[in-house]
This record gives structure tokens, C-alpha cells and sequence, in this order.
């Protein structure tokens, strides 16, 4: 019986050892599982933004109504079309099915000869010259707990038509442009005339009737062809392409036209052109299938239209180009039915598609760009599905130059946000890597002479009592919190070095040679071996002297020297310009919290050397600074060099002390008296503020990754050479 | 000395042992000095310091101005570029130099900002009147001035000499009241409030369960009724009591001569600072250092007390230790005891150097995408269905940024702990082998008692770790002023999803992100100190224990 039980506490006992086994083996994989899902989930997150887009066709049917179709447009979500048809017929359709849910007829005298629209905002120049403008709405409601959209149209300049063209010519071409005071609108009419006007707009506050009244025209003789014709939002240019492949641009001002036209040719006709949205950029698509892009740029001189890009991917004459309502990206369609998507700031083609294999003549995105209705030549009607959530970026956006609007060179740029839906997103890494890399350097600098030096001292002249305080107080050094020196940096450091900067010069030209001269007047001291060693301790009081001599004689030297005013100075006669928080700042601070980890790395590398050999050096002969220089450093140097990467590694991904001791500019200034942005103080700012799972949030994450990768490069090779290290000094 | 003996003496390495003794000598007095700016600054903000009357002269007009010196600093003349100056055309002293004062003159709501600079060249006369008072308030700051009379409800009680004493009486009083409020409608009413919010949840989700019957309803409208009672009852007792508090003021005389009136509810201490003996400050002290532990903040952060902070960052310490305790020591253990040399243990320590070379910030990144609306959305999907769209988990909060800075932290008590199980000498584990344990017998009762001051001293590092570290956490958590604290009388009493303050982060945020940087900046200072006394003794504490521990198994080791 004893057996039994005995056995069975036995069977007990090793079962619990074999669990405690597989428990502890999972905790101790649960480390290399925690690191692979950092990295994993961060490229999770990244990778989505490099995947194409997707565009699918859903449904297709004849056009519901009757007629041609002149102009399409989609309800914010896509469920409801709109047609405007020849015949003077407003058609809402359900998109998924063409079912016509209103067929308004908006009884016009004459037929409609040409359309131009703003978003929902229609206008149709009619052949006898007058013009009507249009707004469909869409009211919400929700009877019975179902989501109804009822459309409607609205007039908002009246629902008597304007006469723009008083000779009552037909309209072949227009454009119109909304302001607060009304609009403006041009035309060309079918005797070859260009006509601009002015309209004011008012609303009555008691009965909401519409008055628009003519506020001025003016009209120009026109020999050529036009093909297209467009107006900027400001009112201030009227592009107009003619068939023979020349883009005029005329400036205007209150009045009408403000002198000659700028021309540019192009090697083809120009079949359609369109403004993206915000205006400042044209898209002018040509006959052999190209889009470009113009911007208006500041030259000397004044502002001239430049190519910026161009974008070919169609083969046949453009014959629509539709412009999304909140990115700045676009959908050209030609004669031979292609359609292809476009994103401009990032140059992507990110979907094509071809079903219809006849001439597309109007296209139609919804609101967030998730929809696209297209009719073509047969006045069929196409429904496409399109899934391009990440298209403002691409290794050139990331890592080149680019040239963005209002800007009048491509530059490297971050500036993820601003308060308009029509800011362009930019989002070079550029500038935050070269802060980066800016704020690490500084930091370097006067970090690797202070904790090598120190290091080298520590471990190989320091006396035993003093190292045991020593060690410890650079630990301590080691565990004051970023956020702290970051403080001090900003609130103390920063307008202090900004009114002493003539004192922090010379203290750095003072320290070194009042080092020397104590070692000089040292060996006039007598029975000094038994100071040995604590020669660190002894030139505490000479630091503090000097610190306390170079500050004091700031203000003098600064009224000797420099007029009074070292940084006035130095920015008119050396162009150097002084920020209060800059990169001098942080190299001090930052160099001041790194310093501990180089340190404790190489002086465990110097103290580790075996004695032997330093013994063997000194019994040699060489004195104790030869035997340092020649035997323990090189000995130690694979230690010291892992010690300077892991200080660089911990410098690139500070965050705390750069985002308070700098001004977190994302400039490309190498100068130290200029701040500067981190890829890790921009996480600690914009990341809470970004929309989540948007672009800008997954570019975020990529700066994230970088820094994954760039800590784990650094560190795993560092740990390499110290294991080599180790390995080297247990075979001497 | 001739130019070759020089060169010699360079070659013979003395002066370069000195140079890299004066760089130990510059860290140290880096250290050492820092320390100490933050000490000096942090504590004397709590001194109550003598306030003075200056006749104050320029071109323009001659006034009194009382206030507080901040600083002072000598500056040339020449850069006073844009300040006009007596009609003298002053030229400083004999250097070209002109001392400057930080001068804090409170009074935020009458002036429009409570610092200035004066000039010496402008001030005639310094004096230091016995009767200023200072008086801290809820809102626009300190008021200094000189107390005229004690009003009730527009009634003269007291004025002269018999003012100040029935003032301090009615101040104390009117204190007394105030917190009963604060007491009834943080506590009771908020409790209400919570239960309110409660019985929402609960009827929403039989609501979305289908499981909402007519009775169910009644039984939750009788419960609100309840509830409602139970709080105009509340209510009309804070009423009184407010109108009990708002029935006192006081008249006081302003730096320009003009009488202001003042309500007491809106003063929380007042002193009189020129009378006060070095004793009295001192207990004053006292008293402000106490308050300042124990107070709700005011003012955007910039004034009153760090209490929450404080509390916050110890909640969340507590809950990163429980969590990272284990995985460390497991890690730590497996490491040490289970693995076989070879690739494994290599891969091992690579990822745990990595996860120690990782920058915070990244945590940060990681933890919001990842812990907050990965795991806290499919948390909130479901097990809180009802309270959507509102997130529960699915947003930052206490248990995610605890579970950022246990991941954050981990390789410090992997590594502390792994540096304990290496110094217990082999002959120990064999010999318990050798009895007839089994090795998890060993290791449970031999082994990791013998390892626990190292593994006590991996976690007083990762809680000063953590105490500092506010990259990560602004992701993940917290907040600028948290409307209630994480632990409180209302169930489930740890509230887990709550945000929360932090003592780094009120550095941050105090310092950087307050509209009156010159008023907050004491505050930072104050609470530098505190933060970096925890931080120091906390680190020395470990240090101490790992030198102690080396001795002793060094001994052992034989």
C-alpha cells in the first residue's frame, strides 16, 4: 500500500515538473513573441498603403430617361444618380438598379448647348444664349426608421435664366466660378466670341427670393476653335485650350480681361482640361491619351503656369476627366473606353479598367470617392465600386523631392495636416529623418569625448573608493527621467545658453585648457601619490571655477566683442540665425542623458581587459597613458565601438527632450543654432491627433517601423561584436 | 620650460590622464548641479516670500507697485532695445549694465497679467509694509494687497486691527463648508450619477439582447425615480450650504489705491508674509508642501495641489507590476535554468536586448494600435456591446497603459532577475537535485527565495522606469486632468478603462501646454522634485540591494 501512495505522489510530483517546464519554456518564448509582434503589427499596419486600388464595375443599364446624358452627378454615398439629359430633363435614378425615383422637367426655351459644374452645382448655357443654374439636393429623412434621401433642385441664382450673351448666340463652351458676393462666368459663344461676366448675387431675408443682378462683362474676339474652357475660384484666370493644342490664359480683374494672354503650346491638342480640387493645379488632358499637371509658380518676373508632372497611361484622345471631391485625385476616361486612376501629389496610377469599349463622355464620383458613374457614347451608364484608400503616397513621396502646390520649387516637405479639406498632405520622411539624425549627431558630439574619456579614466586610473561613488552616480545620471531634462532643457537651458551664448563658447575653449594647466601646476605639488587616482575629484572644485569665470565674463566679452549682442552679430555678419531652442540645447541635454549608457558599455569594456596585459606593458617600461593607448584601447575598442552604436541607438530614439527643448520645425538645416523635428517627438505629437487607420496614421506607424528597425540594426550588431568581444578576452 | 621638454611631458600621457579626469569631473558636477537646481527651485516655491511696495518712476507716471521679486539678472543696456527709459537716458552703471526684476504683482483679473519686469534705473523707494496680505485664490491667482474690512452680505462685521482675526475665523469656516460640498456632490451625487449611467447600460443591453420585457421597463423607471429622489434631496442640501458660503467678503485695498471686494468662497489661505518669523514660515511651509501632496489641481494644472498625478502614477505602477513581475521572473528563469546553450538562448537574448534598445515612443505606437483598438475593440464587441458607439476599452485607459510600460519594462526585470539566478552557486541546486527533488522543486524552494532580493531589485528599477516615463503613456492613457480617479467607492471600484494623470506627464503638460508658463513654472519645478526624489531613492534602493547581494554571495561562492 506504502508503494502505492508513494507512487502516486511520485506520478504527482513529476507531473507538476513537466508543466512547470512547459510553463516556464512559454514564458520564456513569450519574449521573442513579444518583439515579432511589434514588428509584425507594425507592418500590418504599413503594408495596406502600398496595395494598389481596385476599381470593379457593378451594374450597367441604358440611361433612365430620356435623352442624352450632358451631365452626371452622385449623391454623397452613391445610391442616388443624377442625369442631366438634352431634352432639359433632370433624371434621379437609384444607381444600383436605374430606377428613376424623379424625372424633373425644367421647361427651357431652348436646348441646352453646353453644361459646367462646381460639385452639385450645375450650370447649362442654353442656344439662346442665357444661362441656368441648378443645385440638386438631397433631404434626409427617416420614416419608419429607414434612411430616405428625397431629392430636389434648387436655383441659387434664381430661377429666371441670366442672359449672358444679349445677341442670343448659342453657348458652345462654359465655365463658372462661386464667390460669397455671386458668381462669375465665362462662355464662348457660336460666333466666336469669348464672354466673361460678373454676377451679384442677393438673397431676400423675408421671402428667400433670388436676385442676381449683372454686375460686369466683357467679351473678346476669338478666331480659333476652343475646346475647353475653365475659371479659377479667386475669379482671377480664365484658361482656354484651343484645338490646335495652345492653352491661354488670360488674367482678370474687375472689369473683364486684364490684358494679353500667356500662351503655352502642347504637342497635341488639348481635348478637356479641369481644375483639382482647390484650384491651384490644371489638369489638361491631350489627344494622344496624356494628362498633365500646371500649377502656377512665382518665377522672376511674376507667376508663370509650369508643368509639373504628366501622367500617360491612355492611348486614345482624354474625353473626361473627373477630379474627387476631397483628395487631390482623378479619373480620366478616353475615346477608346479606358479609365484609369490617378492620385497627382504621389504620381500613382492605382487602378484601370475597361468595360463599356466605347468613348466615355461624362464621369461621376461620389463624395468620398468610393463610387464612380460613368455614361458613354451608347448613353449606357456605368456603375464602378473603387477601393483606393491610400493614394496620396509612394516611395518618391516618402523619400524624394516633390514639388507641391503653392510651392515654387519641389522641396522636401512634412506638413501632414492643416484646417481646409483641400490641403494637399505632405508627407516626406526626409525632413524628420534629418532631424533625426541631426539631434543624434549633436547629441554624439558631446557625448562619446566626455563618456569615453571618462570611461577610460574610470576604469583604468580612477582609485577603487572613488569608482564605487562614481559608478553609482552615473547610474543615478542614467535613471533621471527624459521628461524632466527635457523640462529643464526647454524652461531653464534654452534662455539661458540664448543670453550667455558668448559665456558657453568660451567655457567650452576653457575647460580643456584649464584641465591641462592644472595638470601642469600638479607637478608642482609635493607627497601627491597619495592623491593617485582621485584626480577626478580634485578638478571638481576647477570645473565648478571656470563654469562659474566663463559665465560671468559672457556679458563683457559679448560688449567687447560683438557689439553687445552675440546673436545679432552672428546673424548679420555671419548669416547664422539664432533660435532659442535649437540643436545646441538638445546636443547638451540629450548628450548629457546618453552619455551614461556609452559609459557603463565602454568601461566595463576597458575595466574587463585582463591585467596581464597591462601589467605586462608597464613592467615594459611605458608609462600608464602609453599603456592605455596602445594596449587596453585596442584591446577594448570592438567594446567601445558597441558601447558609441547602443548611445546613438538611444539618441535616435529619444522623444521627451527633443520635443521640448526644440521647436519642432521639420526644417533641413544643418546649422546648431537652429531646431529641428524627430520622427519620434512628430510620433508624440501627431499620432494621438491622426485619424485612425488613414494615411497619415499608417505613414506614422511607418516612421515607427523605421525606428523598429533602425534600434534593432544597431543594437543586434553591437551585441555581435560584444559577444565577439567576450569570446576574444577569455582566449587571451 | 622649452619646447621640447613640453612635448615630452605632452608624450608622457599626464596631461591627457587629466583631460579624461576633468570629463569625469564635468559629469559629475552635471549630475550633482542639476540635482540641485531642481532641489533649490523645487522646494522654495513653497517659501513664503516677503512681499514689497516699490515707488516705481518713469517718464510717464510715478505708482506703488506691490509684489513679489522673482529674479533678478544684470543685462546690458544696449539690449534693451525696445523698453523707454526715464528721460535721464540712463546708461547703467558703470559696466553698461541695468538690473532687472521678475517681479510677480498677481492680481491676474485687475492687472491682465500677474508678472512684470522693473528696471532699477525706475525705482525711487523699497520698502516692506507689515500689513500686505497675500491671499491664494480658486481662480486669477494670488491677490496681494492690504485688508480694509470683513463684510456679511453687504454688512460691515469688522474693519482696522479687529479685521484680520474675524477674517481667518470666516475663512476657516467658509473652507470647512466647501469641502462638504466638493464632498456631496463629488461623492453622493456623483455616485448617483454612476448609478444612472448603470441602469442606462443594463437596459440597453437587454435592449439588444431582446430581452427587454414590459416589467423589466417599469423596474428600471421606479429605480431612476429612486434615484432622482434621492438627488433633488442632494440638491437642495448643497444649495444651502452654497448660499452659506457665498454670504462673506471682504474690502481690500489694491496696489494703485482703489478698493476692491472680494468674496471669501473664492479664497482658499491667506498669510501676511512680512509678519511672519521664520518659525511661522517654516510651519507655513510646512502646511503648502502638505496641501500640495494632497490637492485637486486649479487653474488648467497651474495651480493647487498634484494629488491625482500622484495617485495615478501609483495605480498604474502597481498594475505594471503584477504584470510584469511574472513574465520577467518566467523569462528570466527560462533563460537561466531550462535552456540549452545554443541558438535558442542567443535568439532569446537578442529579443530581449531589442525589446531594452526599443525606443518608448514606438511602445507608444504599438500599444495604441495594437492593445487599444485591436484587443480594446473586439473587447468592447464583446463584452460591452451596450455602451457603443462610445468605446470602453476600445479607447486609452489605466489597464493599456499599464500593459505598454509592463512590455516596456520587461527586459529590466529579465535581466536583474537573470543576474540573481546566476550568483546562487550550483552546489545548492545540485544539492537539492541530488535529495530527491524535482528540478521545479528546486527551483520553487530553493532557488527563486534565494533570488528575491534580485528580483525585488528588477522591479525597483522597472517602477522607476516606468514612474518616469511619459512618451509611451501620452499614447496610451493619459490625460492633461481626469474627471475622477481610477479607484473609487462606485462598482466595480478599480475602473480599468478610466484615463488617468500622471506625475511625468504634469511636467510635460504644466510646463509646456499652459497659457501662463511664468506662473506654472514653480509648479513644474515642484513637482521635478518630487518625481526625481522618488526616482534617486527608488534607484539607490536597488543599487544598494544589488551591492549587497553581490557581497553576500560572494562569499558563498567561496
Amino acid at each position: 500500500m506504502k508503494d502505492q501512495s508513494l507512487q502516486t505522489r511520485y506520478n504527482r510530483r513529476a507531473l507538476k515538473d513537466r508543466l512547470a517546464r512547459y510553463f516556464v519554456a512559454s514564458g520564456g518564448i513569450s519574449v521573442i513573441i513579444a518583439i515579432l509582434l511589434i514588428f509584425f503589427y507594425l507592418l500590418y499596419v504599413v503594408i495596406p498603403m502600398f496595395e494598389s486600388a481596385e476599381i470593379k464595375e457593378i451594374v450597367s443599364y441604358a440611361a433612365p430617361g430620356d435623352g442624352e446624358t450632358l451631365h452626371l452627378g452622385l449623391e454623397e454615398q452613391g445610391t442616388i444618380g443624377v442625369r442631366f439629359t438634352d431634352k432639359g430633363h433632370v433624371v434621379f435614378f437609384n444607381t444600383d438598379s436605374g430606377s428613376i425615383i424623379l424625372d424633373e422637367n425644367l421647361d427651357l426655351p431652348s436646348r441646352i448647348s453646353s453644361v459646367a459644374s462646381k460639385l452639385d452645382f450645375v450650370v447649362l448655357g442654353l442656344e439662346d444664349g442665357s444661362v441656368l443654374a441648378v443645385r440638386y439636393k438631397f433631404d434626409l429623412s427617416y420614416p419608419d426608421d429607414i434612411r430616405t434621401l428625397t431629392p430636389r433642385l434648387e436655383y441659387p441664382l434664381g430661377e429666371t435664366r441670366l442672359s449672358l450673351d444679349e445677341t442670343g448666340q448659342a453657348l458652345t463652351q462654359i465655365a463658372i466660378q462661386l464667390n460669397e458676393d455671386g458668381a462669375g462666368l465665362a462662355a464662348t459663344t457660336s460666333d466666336k466670341r469669348l464672354v466673361f461676366a460678373r454676377y451679384l448675387r442677393e438673397e431676400s431675408f423675408i421671402s428667400g427670393d433670388i436676385t442676381t443682378e449683372l454686375e460686369s462683362r466683357a467679351e473678346l474676339p476669338f478666331e480659333k476653335d476652343i475646346n475647353a474652357i475653365t475659371l479659377t475660384p479667386g475669379l482671377d484666370h480664365l484658361y482656354v485650350a484651343t484645338k490646335d493644342g495652345v492653352l491661354l490664359d488670360y488674367s482678370l480683374h474687375e472689369e473683364g480681361f486684364d490684358s494679353e494672354a500667356s500662351e503655352y503650346r502642347f504637342k497635341h491638342e488639348i481635348s478637356r482640361i479641369k481644375l483639382l480640387l482647390g484650384g491651384s493645379s490644371l489638369m489638361v488632358g491631350l489627344a494622344n491619351g496624356e494628362v498633365q499637371q500646371w500649377m502656377s509658380v512665382r518665377k522672376e518676373g511674376g507667376r508663370e503656369l509650369t508643368f509639373i508632372r504628366n501622367f500617360h497611361e491612355n492611348k486614345q484622345a482624354i474625353s473626361s476627366i473627373a477630379t474627387e471631391q476631397q483628395r487631390k485625385g482623378f479619373a480620366v476616361a478616353d475615346t477608346a473606353g479606358d479609365i484609369t486612376l490617378f492620385y497627382s501629389t504621389s504620381q500613382r496610377t492605382l487602378a484601370s479598367i475597361n468595360t463599356a469599349n466605347v468613348s466615355i463622355e461624362q464621369m461621376a464620383w461620389s463624395a468620398r470617392a468610393q463610387n464612380l458613374v460613368v455614361a458613354d457614347s451608347t448613353n449606357q451608364l456605368h456603375l464602378y465600386k473603387v477601393h483606393n484608400e491610400y493614394p496620396e503616397v509612394s516611395w518618391d513621396v516618402l523619400w524624394g523631392k516633390i514639388w507641391y502646390e503653392g510651392y515654387d520649387e519641389a522641396d522636401y516637405i512634412w506638413q501632414s495636416s492643416a484646417s481646409t479639406n483641400e490641403f494637399e498632405p505632405k508627407f516626406s520622411l526626409m525632413p524628420l529623418s534629418f532631424g533625426t539624425i541631426k539631434a543624434a549627431f549633436y547629441a554624439m558630439l558631446f557625448a562619446v569625448p566626455l563618456a569615453i574619456l571618462g570611461a577610460m579614466f574610470t576604469a583604468q586610473f580612477m582609485a577603487p573608493r572613488m569608482r564605487q561613488t562614481v559608478k553609482p552616480a552615473i547610474e543615478i545620471m542614467e535613471a533621471l527621467p527624459t521628461v524632466i531634462l527635457g523640462f529643464l532643457a526647454g524652461l531653464w537651458l534654452a534662455p539661458y545658453v540664448e543670453t550667455h551664448l558668448a559665456g558657453v563658447f568660451t567655457l567650452l575653449l576653457v575647460l580643456p585648457a584649464g584641465f591641462i594647466l592644472c595638470a601642469w601646476l600638479w607637478g608642482f605639488v609635493p607627497n601627491k601619490s597619495a592623491f593617485e587616482g582621485w584626480e577626478a575629484a580634485i578638478l571638481i572644485p576647477v570645473v565648478l571655477l571656470l563654469i562659474w569665470l566663463s559665465m560671468s565674463l559672457s556679458a563683457p566679452i559679448e560688449s567687447l566683442f560683438f557689439d553687445g549682442d552675440l546673436r545679432s552679430h552672428m546673424s548679420n555678419e555671419w548669416g547664422l540665425n539664432y533660435d532659442q531652442r535649437n540643436a545646441l540645447v538638445v546636443g547638451l541635454i540629450m548628450g548629457f542623458a546618453v552619455i551614461p549608457t556609452i559609459f557603463s558599455i565602454a568601461e566595463d569594456a576597458l575595466f574587463s581587459v585582463p591585467q596581464h596585459l597591462v601589467r605586462g606593458s608597464l613592467a615594459l617600461g611605458a608609462t600608464r597613458w602609453q599603456t592605455m593607448t596602445s594596449v587596453v584601447l585596442p584591446a577594448a575598442s570592438p567594446g567601445i565601438f558597441s558601447a558609441v552604436m547602443m548611445g546613438f541607438g538611444r539618441a535616435v530614439g529619444e522623444t521627451m527632450i527633443v520635443l521640448m527643448a526644440t521647436g519642432n520645425t521639420p526644417l533641413m538645416d544643418m546649422s546648431i543654432f537652429q531646431g529641428m523635428r524627430t520622427l519620434a517627438a512628430n510620433l508624440a505629437v501627431e499620432v494621438p491627433e491622426a485619424e485612425v487607420f488613414s494615411t497619415h496614421y499608417r505613414v506614422l506607424f511607418l516612421a515607427a517601423l523605421i525606428l523598429f528597425l533602425f534600434t534593432f540594426v544597431f543594437n543586434t550588431l553591437a551585441e555581435i561584436i560584444r559577444h565577439r568581444l567576450r569570446k576574444r578576452y577569455s582566449d587571451l | 620650460m622649452s619646447a621640447q621638454q613640453v612635448k615630452v611631458w605632452f608624450k608622457s600621457g599626464t596631461p591627457w590622464i587629466w583631460l579624461n579626469a576633468g570629463a569625469i569631473a564635468i559629469s559629475l558636477v552635471a549630475v550633482f548641479g542639476l540635482l540641485l537646481l531642481i532641489l533649490f527651485r523645487g522646494m522654495s516655491h513653497f517659501w513664503p516670500a516677503d512681499v514689497n511696495a516699490f515707488q516705481y518712476e518713469n517718464s510717464q507716471h510715478t505708482m506703488t507697485v506691490i509684489a513679489e521679486i522673482i529674479e533678478s539678472e544684470s543685462v546690458p543696456v544696449a539690449s534693451l532695445h525696445n523698453i523707454k527709459h526715464s528721460e535721464t537716458g540712463s546708461t547703467g552703471d558703470e559696466h553698461g549694465n541695468v538690473t532687472r526684476y521678475l517681479v510677480k504683482t498677481g492680481n491676474r483679473d485687475i492687472l491682465g497679467s500677474d508678472f512684470r519686469w522693473l528696471y532699477d534705473i525706475d525705482l525711487a523707494n523699497r520698502e516692506q509694509p507689515e500689513n500686505i496680505m497675500v491671499l491664494e485664490r480658486i481662480e486669477w491667482g494670488n491677490f496681494y494687497g492690504y485688508l480694509n474690512a470683513v463684510y456679511e452680505n453687504e454688512k460691515l462685521i469688522a474693519s482696522g486691527e479687529a479685521a484680520w482675526p474675524e477674517f481667518n475665523k470666516r475663512l476657516h469656516r467658509v473652507s470647512e463648508i466647501r469641502e462638504r460640498i466638493l464632498e456631496l456632490e463629488q461623492g453622493d451625487i456623483g455616485a448617483i450619477n454612476y448609478q444612472l449611467e448603470r441602469l442606462r447600460l443594463k437596459e440597453r443591453s437587454l435592449q439588444l439582447d431582446n430581452k427587454l420585457s414590459d416589467e423589466k421597463i417599469k423596474a428600471f423607471a421606479s429605480q431612476r425615480k429612486d434615484l432622482k429622489l434621492e438627488y433633488e434631496t442632494l440638491l437642495l442640501e448643497t444649495k444651502k450650504l452654497y448660499q452659506e458660503v457665498n454670504r462673506d467678503s471682504i474690502r481690500a485695498m489694491v496696489m494703485d489705491g482703489s478698493e476692491v471686494s472680494i468674496p471669501l468662497e473664492k479664497i482658499v489661505k491667506s498669510w501676511q508674509p512680512n509678519k511672519m518669523s521664520v518659525l511661522n514660515k517654516l510651519g507655513f511651509y510646512m502646511q503648502t508642501l502638505w496641501a500640495f501632496i494632497t490637492e485637486d489641481p486649479r487653474e488648467a494644472n497651474t495651480e493647487g495641489g498634484i494629488f491625482p498625478a500622484i495617485f495615478g502614477t501609483v495605480m498604474m505602477v502597481i498594475l505594471m507590476a503584477i504584470l510584469v513581475t511574472p513574465l520577467g521572473v518566467i523569462a528570466a528563469v527560462y533563460l537561466r535554468e531550462y535552456a540549452k546553450q545554443g541558438v535558442m538562448i542567443r535568439i532569446i537574448r537578442i529579443a530581449v536586448n531589442n525589446l531594452a534598445g526599443v525606443p518608448s515612443i514606438v511602445y507608444g505606437v504599438f500599444g495604441l494600435g495594437f492593445f487599444v483598438y485591436f484587443l480594446g475593440g473586439n473587447i468592447d464587441a464583446l463584452f460591452f456591446p451596450e455602451a457603443l458607439p462610445s468605446p470602453t476599452f476600445g479607447t486609452p485607459g489605466l489597464m493599456w497603459s499599464s500593459l505598454t510600460l509592463a512590455l516596456l519594462t520587461l527586459p529590466v526585470v529579465i535581466v536583474a532577475t537573470e543576474e540573481g539566478l546566476s550568483r546562487i552557486p550550483k552546489s545548492l541546486r545540485e544539492g537539492s537535485l541530488g535529495l530527491g527533488a524535482t528540478k521545479a522543486e528546486t527551483l520553487w524552494r530553493v532557488v527563486l527565495p534565494m533570488a528575491s532580493p534580485a528580483i525585488m531589485t528588477g522591479l525597483i528599477l522597472a517602477v522607476a522606469r516606468a514612474a518616469g516615463e511619459v512618451a509611451p503613456l501620452m499614447l496610451v492613457g493619459v490625460v492633461k486632468l481626469a474627471p475622477s480617479l481610477p479607484l473609487d467607492g462606485n462598482f466595480p471600484f478599480l475602473h480599468l478603462d478610466r484615463k488617468f494623470m500622471h506625475l511625468g506627464f504634469h511636467i510635460y503638460d504644466v510646463g509646456f501646454q499652459s497659457p501662463n508658463v511664468e506662473a506654472a513654472r514653480p509648479l513644474v519645478y515642484a513637482t521635478s522634485f518630487l518625481l526625481v526624489v522618488v526616482i534617486v531613492t527608488l534607484n539607490l534602493t536597488a543599487i544598494n540591494l544589488r551591492n549587497r547581494l553581490r557581497e553576500k554571495y560572494r562569499a558563498l561562492d567561496g
